[in-house]
């Protein structure tokens, strides 16, 4: 298992390179994203309208921070699951989507998506969000301000700590549980 | 008759919202250090000191442990000798969203429709019993969305038992997996009727980790629960490790002789409860 340091926006390469267990330290820009702001970008997509970041390279990031204090550009900052946004992944990850950060389980299309696609899961630690947002450095708001924790945030990370989770040869890094389903 | 003022119990939801959100339960953050010199896994060590270090950081900065900041779930004993100046459950409810505002905590409460956010995390969800004496007791809990949604209720035959009731709540724990942050606090509701047992489960959550069940038989039930769900190695964010769960907690009460209800009510690691007494 390596560690890496890269950079956002992402290329294939650097996802290509990355296997489940891999550890990796994100600096760059990434775009916030969860529930409500899924499906109004969806909702866009359909009506043909310009979304309000780009897809290509693009690392969404499933967070609905807490306000942020004085002196600070946010509040706590970690994911949230992800299986909500499984229905509008694999649509994403086809138009230029490189990596999504959350925690939890991935559907069989959303993992199917990121090897047609190239593409890659990252965990952060679920609960971790007051440590997680010492690596944000800059959060604005883009797009979508009425929803509050669920606007869409431009942030600026620095060694973003994250673990590849599902890779996009086909690899997942959970523990499968001892249970005879 | 004892008389309380809204303003005394408006002032103490207001504190039990600001220091839940921050100060995560000693027995909790031994449960997780524990968890830690017992676990073999780099990754599962990893995470759990990455959790204290977290719980070190909202105490002292002042973040919320969690950006989930949750439902403001509140059960409250009211006193029969006591009487309040005014309405209980709108005294807690303006309360707690004060504290979410001068908190700087997330307003996480939207119409389940159209998913318009409520702007003020209103309302909360207040459970009032009448119990005998002259004071209020005021247990508050903020519960995440994320562990919430992994919770589940079931109504089994009496035929199935506790071999029932165990596999039901293994099964739930294993079909979770890391979604609900694990290691997780696991409250159990056994009994009551259909809207009960989830009750019961929720109010399990409030008893220490370090309290076992007051019924030895019940105690026995939840180490065995504790046993099989941390033998499913899921460990700490679903990376493998001893330490799936921290503890199962039972609630139980008398049923209907046709039924056998029970609800498992999943709390994630970050378990912010908070009581007062007034």
């Amino acid at each position: 298992m390596a560690t890496y340091e890269m950079t956002a926006p992402l290329c294939d390469e650097d996802v290509k390179k990355l296997k489940a267990g891999d550890v990796v330290k994100l600096t760059g820009t990434i775009y916030t994203a969860r529930d409500a702001a899924h499906k109004r970008l969806c909702d866009m997509l359909d009506n043909g309208e310009e979304l309000p970041f780009e897809l290509k390279g693009a690392v969404i990031y499933y967070v609905g921070p807490s306000p942020a204090p004085e002196g600070r550009p946010i509040g706590s900052a970690g994911p949230t699951t992800s299986y909500r946004m499984d229905s509008y992944a694999p649509r994403l990850h086809s138009l230029g989507v490189k990596a999504t950060i959350g925690k939890g389980k991935r559907s069989a299309e959303v993992r199917k998506a990121m090897e047609e696609y190239v593409g890659v899961y990252f965990g952060a630690t679920g609960g971790a969000g007051a440590l997680l947002s010492q690596c944000i450095d800059e959060a604005e708001v883009i797009a979508f301000d009425d929803l509050g924790p669920e606007a869409i945030r431009k942030l600026t990370v620095t060694n973003f700590p994250l673990l590849v989770v599902n890779d996009c040869h086909g690899n997942e890094q959970y523990a499968k549980p001892n249970f005879d389903f | 008759m004892r008389t309380i003022k809204a303003e005394t119990i408006h002032d103490a939801v207001v504190n039990l919202v600001l220091t839940a959100a921050r100060y995560l339960p000693e027995d909790v953050k031994q449960a997780i250090a524990d968890a830690r010199e017992n676990e073999d896994s780099a990754s599962a060590r990893e995470i759990l000191g990455q959790l204290l270090e977290n719980a070190e950081l909202a105490a002292t900065s002042g973040l919320p442990l969690c950006q989930d900041t949750g439902v403001g779930i509140f059960f409250v004993e009211l006193g029969d000798q006591v009487h309040v100046e005014g309405n209980i459950i709108d005294i807690i409810n303006n309360a707690m969203v004060e504290g979410y505002e001068k908190g700087l905590l997330r307003k996480s409460l939207c119409h389940p429709l159209t998913r318009a956010n409520t702007g003020d995390n209103s309302p909360a969800v207040v459970h009032v019993d009448i119990v005998p004496g002259d004071k209020i007791h005021i247990k508050h809990m903020a519960k995440g969305g994320g562990s919430e949604n992994m919770s589940r209720c079931t109504m089994l035959t009496p035929a199935q038992g506790w071999e029932g009731i165990k596999e039901f709540v293994v099964r739930r724990m294993a079909e979770a997996g890391p979604n609900p942050c694990p290691p997780t606090i696991v409250g159990v509701g056994i009994g009551g009727t259909f809207d009960l047992a989830p009750s019961l489960a929720k109010k399990a959550l409030f008893r220490p980790l370090s309290e076992p069940n007051p019924d030895p038989e019940l105690a026995k039930m939840e180490e065995e629960l504790l046993e099989e769900i941390n033998k499913l190695g899921i460990g700490p964010m679903g990376l493998g490790g001893k330490t799936t769960s921290l503890g199962v907690k039972i609630e139980m009460r008398p049923c209907h002789i046709a039924s056998l209800p029970l609800a498992v009510n999943v709390q994630c690691h970050s378990s912010r409860i908070k009581e007062v007494e007034i």
